[in-house]
């Protein structure tokens, strides 16, 4: 069986920037997998500008920034499988991997890190009543059709879901000469982000109706026309308030799941909240050597986030393959947080042998202006932000300086609040 | 005095913006901006608005079996060119093999602007 010292899953930008990293980290054994037959993951069909703001200070597209990384990717030498599935991890980190050419292949491992991404929640996750005619598509699949294929998936269109990839496909359909009739959002507020209601929706006179569903679906085998109702506070319909449009589209941006499979398999321990893994400030789960970084770990929005989390992930992997001490005990500290906080990645921090700030991301849960956002040790204040404003759609983070951090020995726990800015 | 009103979208405030025009179209006043940024995305989206546009561009020849390459003009153009410029796109297709960076279109509808690709087909 052949041995890597670092076995990275998946080959979207996580991947590639954790596979980078462990290269620059001094680690020389190294193989990616990717089920795919190109690397670069989502970014591929994400052919709009809005990428790399942070990294390279440039806007690029989807398959610009994509290709940046696995052009630095294939300059390391490290070993790639394309067109080949991870099938399961053991314990003692032995994977089984499929493909075409060579059927089943297992490779050892000293670290890996998993990259697999997310995947779009489906219809039947929803429970939308009505029939199940053709003509309903995921928006990412719509997207893949549109923008890999060439192909429309249909000329009158609504979207269920105000999401990033709904939004971004409201553009496109148009762009391409569909009639999109409505954007329709549960929420009383959007997930996308401000830029995409702007440039994808006002740019076209789209409607966006906030508070609202589609309550029935209708055709034989076709979609002919789907109904739109308002929701009360508790996200039920309200009679009397639908709205039925005829189309022959209806596309659903509802949310990402992390594709967590072979995590679960592997039995590491799972956040509820964010349905990837559980990690430490290593980024490494439960499972000693094993680690996560990019929308398999909590779904991103923007990628240079998912770039600069996986380089973490990929320089601890190869750290722990090279056998550091401080991997073998160590201590976590939990990371508790006030209501307004969903989650926090990671959800402990380890302090021995850490030599850069650690850095924690969060969502919250609503809406929230002018807020003070403050990390204790104790009674001890680590970091302290005040934030204009806080949405659901837009990660946070707040950075643990090492400064500080080298002072709490001993602490039980780490605190995140938020409380009004006065 | 006419009233156009504008989210901005310089940061996730989304600060919600009033521009009051004079009768012959000049910029009176801008309110409800919390920061100079949006200020200045106001008066910029008043006057002379402009998108990067992004879209597809069909090719022929293709080894790995690639139907269309995915193309962005290379800066930003002017809005109410948007739907020319696609229409050029549409009207176009060109061989393979394509690369990031090469023109798939030059002075797109006249807009002084080319498209380059943004992604390699073989
Ligand atoms: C539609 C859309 C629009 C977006 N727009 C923006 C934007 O404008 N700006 C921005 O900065 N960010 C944007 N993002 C966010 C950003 O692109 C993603 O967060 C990022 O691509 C996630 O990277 P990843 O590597 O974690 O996952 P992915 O890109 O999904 O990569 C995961 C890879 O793992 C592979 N894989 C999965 N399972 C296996 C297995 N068992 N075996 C082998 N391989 C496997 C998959 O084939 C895939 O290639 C957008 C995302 C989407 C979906
Ligand atoms: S005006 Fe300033 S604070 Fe308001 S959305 Fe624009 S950039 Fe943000």
């Amino acid at each position: 069986m052949t041995c890597y010292e670092v076995v990275v899953i998946g080959g979207g930008p996580a991947g590639l920037a954790a596979a980078i990293s462990a290269y620059e980290n001094g680690c020389r054994s190294i193989l990616l997998i990717e089920r795919d037959k190109k690397l670069g993951g989502i970014l591929n069909q994400c052919i709009h500008n809005g990428f790399g703001l942070h990294t390279f200070k440039e806007e690029l597209t989807g398959p610009e920034y994509a290709d940046r990384y696995s052009r630095r990717f294939y300059e390391t030498g490290a070993d790639l499988m394309l067109q080949t599935t991870v099938l399961d991890i053991s314990e003692d980190k032995v994977i089984r991997a499929i493909n075409e050419k060579d059927g089943l292949v297992t490779v050892k491992a000293k670290a890996i890190v998993l990259s697999m991404g997310c995947r779009e929640r489906s219809r039947g996750a929803l429970n939308i009543p009505g029939t199940r005619p053709a003509g309903v598509y995921s928006a990412g699949t719509a997207q893949k059709l549109v923008n890999i294929d060439g192909k429309m998936p249909g000329k009158k269109v609504v979207i269920l879901g105000s999401g990033d990839i709904g939004l971004i496909m409201a553009r496109r359909m148009t762009l391409e000469g569909a009639k999109v009739l409505a954007v329709v959002e549960l929420m009383p507020y959007s997930g996308g982000l401000k830029r995409n209601i702007v440039q994808c929706l006002e740019d076209f006179d789209i409607p966006l109706y906030l508070s609202h569903t589609v309550t029935k679906v209708e055709g034989e085998n076709r979609v002919e026309a789907v109904t739109v109702s308002e929701v009360d506070e508790n996200r039920k319909p309200i009679q009397g308030t639908e709205i039925r449009y005829e189309c022959d589209t209806l596309l659903l941006s509802c949310g990402l799941i992390p594709e967590n499979e072979l995590t679960q398999g592997l039995g590491a321990s799972m956040n509820k909240v964010t349905n990837g893994p559980v990690v430490d400030s290593d980024l490494e789960t439960s499972i000693p050597g094993v680690f996560a970084c990019g929308n398999v770990l909590h779904v991103h929005d923007l990628v240079d986030f998912v770039s600069e989390e996986a380089s973490d992930a990929g320089r601890n992997a190869a750290m722990y393959a090279a056998a550091e001490p401080r991997y073998k005990v160590k201590t976590k500290i939990p990371v508790k947080f006030s209501k307004e906080i969903r989650y926090t990645v990671p959800s402990s921090v380890v302090l021995a042998g850490i030599s850069e700030d650690i850095k924690l991301r969060f969502r919250v849960g609503n809406i929230y202006r002018y807020k003070k956002v403050t990390a204790l040790a104790g009674d001890r204040v680590l970091a302290k932000k005040i934030r204009k404003v806080m949405t659901p759609g837009e990660m946070e983070e707040i950075v643990l300086p090492i400064g500080k951090l080298k002072d709490i020995k001993g602490a039980l726990e780490i605190t995140i609040t938020v409380e009004d800015n006065d | 005095m006419t009233k156009k009103e504008l989210t901005c979208i310089g940061c996730p405030m989304g600060c919600e913006i009033e521009v009051m025009l004079e009768d012959d179209g000049r910029i009176a006043s801008v309110t409800g901006n919390t920061c100079r940024r949006g200020d200045v995305y106001a008066r910029k989206e008043i006057e002379a608005p402009r998108r990067i546009v992004t879209s597809t561009i069909k090719v022929t020849g293709s080894l790995e079996g690639a139907s269309c390459v995915s193309c962005k003009t290379e800066t930003d153009i002017p809005k109410e060119k948007i739907f020319d410029v696609i229409s050029e796109l549409k009207g176009t297709s060109l061989p393979c093999p394509v690369k990031i960076g090469d023109i798939v279109l030059s002075n797109a509808a006249g807009t002084g602007v080319d498209v380059i690709a943004t992604s390699n087909v073989r």
